[in-house]
């Protein structure tokens, strides 16, 4: 008992951060249990972590509150926990050593947002967090990884200063620190839910999540899809439930993530759109903001994040066991990868939500919070959304991965670790999906609503199988092609440069005629007057008569001579 | 030397097999709107087999969108990396 008293004294998140330093002063067994072990112990005290502020600390004349228990910010932490053991697991046995304690340092500060009760611990952490997911995507050890590496951090740490700016405009205009629920209602609100959102992949940001997340190692990409992310989800779920705009940008996000993974060639990018559809269920859910919506969107976090993981898993243990990503290279995999197969397909279904699965009781919950509230529009939106997800990750996925034509490759499955990994997840997506009271019993508020009736069933079998149909009968126009689709990243890794330099170009040339022409005018002008003082003897002549010098050789001799008289 | 027999699931019969169990299936979901249908919250929901047409439709038209939209977005892969 003392032991965890004595530790109830440091948030759980930070033991995590430093645990992870020793990371790199251990190899073999020990190593092995300290990436599995830890958040094994960081999840039991979470667990210990009580309703309420239990730490303060003096900074200035604020109190910081870096243990502040609530159940939202406890179920996010729970699924972080449990997201990391599960994606160490997956990593250890071929992960670079930077890359593990890199993603135990960044699932660490995530963790510690959850339990933040003030908004500079949040902020501090929030940094740390961009950092070290910067650290995760660089342990890739490429060249692209690095350069993605570095785009990624510059829109986050953007989003970091843009969040600063509106704290500080918050803490001016009510002398509080305090993380609570706010409204949209001044200029420093906007730029913290800005902050927020830009986490949140949200537009026109959106573009940092695909363009970096594919370029990390293969377990570096599942680290990734899961915190950052899923942190905004947990923010925005705190500090603005209800806020209208965030029904449409939320809309706007899940339809992006469909068109985009749709136009996809490649395997990982595909499912990185798809992190960007779900987020956007989460942020719809948030901004319809009822109890019913709130419970979906964090119900929804917590399954997304753990099948998400296991698609990535699945991903990656095909990039892992093959070297390619592009679904034009792929295909037929099933043959000799069951394991893979099988638990990329649960995984799908998940996504997907499938009766029987996690995503049919967390997805639900949105949908119901729109019907609740007589938003026909919107529930109409969803559900075409929902038949979208099939459409893009559940079916395409797995079909252009796995089955689709035989890419003549014969990979086995991945090592026994990543294999584990596969299995625990895919057993998690079905049981939460069989036994969903557990998660139901853990939301922020109690749950009324009962996901398995015959009518939700039968009405979320057919959307999904037409779904299925359509996919098969438009097959033909979804033939994969060696192509990128151009996304809100053009404008800064094209257009700006180009325009730049454009305009650099003309500068140049302009600058370089005018130079020249006054140079030459100069030239003209310096000899125009020395013709015309030419022998005058005056200061603009070029030649003086030799009286003349004679005549200044006598007045500097004759001030020579006068000098040393009056020196003397 | 690969086996000259193909994999069962990849052989003609089975993909026949395979879509005429689809095909059941399909009906099969849509079957129960005889006993259902009505049951809507907003009134176009309730109508027969909504979920199986609207499923179809829409996620026709989005792969639509997207083909129309890759006209215009869709560049070579290495559009990025070329010096």
């Amino acid at each position: 008992m003392i032991i965890i008293t004595v530790i109830n004294l440091i948030p759980p998140g930070l033991i995590l951060v430093l645990g992870a330093l020793l990371i790199p002063c251990t190899r073999g067994y020990l190593r092995s249990l300290l990436i599995l072990g830890l958040p094994i112990l960081i999840l039991f005290l979470i667990w210990q972590v009580p309703d309420g502020t239990s730490l303060t600390i003096p900074f200035l004349e604020y109190s910081l509150q870096p243990i502040h228990g609530s159940a939202v910010g406890r179920l996010f932490a729970t699924v972080f926990a449990i997201m990391l053991f599960a994606g160490n697991l997956f990593a250890m046995a071929q992960a670079r050593t930077t890359e593990l304690t890199a993603a135990s340092v960044y699932a660490g500060s995530a963790i510690c947002i959850t339990l933040a009760g003030d908004l500079l611990t949040l902020f501090v952490f929030w940094e740390i967090m961009a950092v070290a997911s910067t650290a995760v995507l660089w342990s890739a050890g490429t060249d692209e990884s690095y350069r993605a590496s570095i785009r990624y951090l510059m829109i986050h740490l953007l989003g970091g200063v843009i969040l600063m700016i509106g704290i500080a405009g918050h803490v001016n205009d009510t002398g509080s620190i305090v993380f609570t629920a706010m409204q949209t209602d001044s200029l420093a609100h906007w730029l913290i839910l800005a902050g927020f959102l830009i986490n949140a992949a949200a537009p026109p940001l959106s573009a940092w999540l695909a363009d970096a997340y594919p370029e990390a190692s293969p377990s570096g990409s599942v680290f990734l899809s899961a915190f950052t992310t899923k942190t905004a989800v947990f923010v925005l779920l705190q500090g603005f439930p209800g806020a209208e705009i965030l029904i449409y940008i939320g809309l706007f996000m899940v339809f992006y993530g469909i068109i985009y993974a749709l136009m996809e060639n490649d395997m990982r990018r595909i499912l990185a759109y798809s992190i960007v559809n779900q987020v956007g269920f989460m942020v719809t859910g948030i901004g319809i903001g009822t109890a019913m919506a709130l419970n979906g969107a964090a119900a929804h976090a917590f399954t997304h994040i753990i099948y998400k993981a296991l698609l990535l898993m699945s991903a990656g243990s095909v990039f892992y066991m093959t070297g390619r990503r592009k679904c034009t290279d792929l295909g037929g995999l099933f043959r000799t990868m069951p394991i893979t197969t099988a638990c990329g397909i649960i995984g799908a279904m998940a996504i997907s939500a499938f009766p029987l699965t996690s995503g049919f009781i967390s997805k639900s919950m949105i949908a119901q919070a729109a019907i609740d509230e007589h938003l026909a529009t919107i529930w109409m939106l969803l559900a075409a959304a929902s038949a979208g997800v099939f459409l893009h990750a559940g079916i395409k996925f797995p079909w252009f991965v796995f089955f689709q034509k035989d890419s003549g490759l014969r990979p086995a499955d991945p090592p026994l670790n990543m294999r584990l990994a596969m299995i625990l997840f895919a057993i998690l997506c079905i049981g939460l999906g069989v036994f969903p009271e557990p998660l139901y019993a853990i939301l922020p508020f109690d749950v009324d609503y009962v996901p398995y009736t015959t009518h939700h069933v039968v009405s979320q079998l057919q959307l999904l199988l037409f779904a299925g149909l359509a996919f098969f009968v438009l097959l033909p126009q979804m033939k994969r092609t060696l192509t990128i689709s151009l996304d809100f990243d053009w404008f800064y890794r094209r257009a700006f440069l180009t325009v730049f330099q454009n305009i650099f170009s003309v500068i140049w040339k302009a600058d370089h005629a005018l130079r020249q022409a006054f140079l030459v005018r100069l030239e003209l002008f310096l000899s125009y007057l020395s013709q015309r003082n030419k022998g005058i003897s005056n200061l603009l002549s070029h030649t003086y008569p030799a009286g003349s010098m004679a005549m200044w050789v006598a007045v500097i001799l004759a001030t020579y001579l006068f000098l040393s008289f009056i020196t003397h | 030397m690969q086996s000259n027999q193909e994999h069962w699931l990849v052989r003609a019969s089975t993909i026949r097999r395979l879509s005429i169990i689809s095909i059941i299936l399909l009906a099969l979901t849509v079957a129960p709107d005889f006993f259902l249908s009505g049951y809507g919250h907003f009134g176009i929901d309730g109508t027969f087999g909504f979920y199986a047409w609207y499923g179809f439709i829409t996620c026709a038209v989005m792969v639509l969108i997207a083909k129309l939209l890759g006209l215009f977005l869709k560049r070579k892969d290495d559009y990025y990396h070329r010096d």
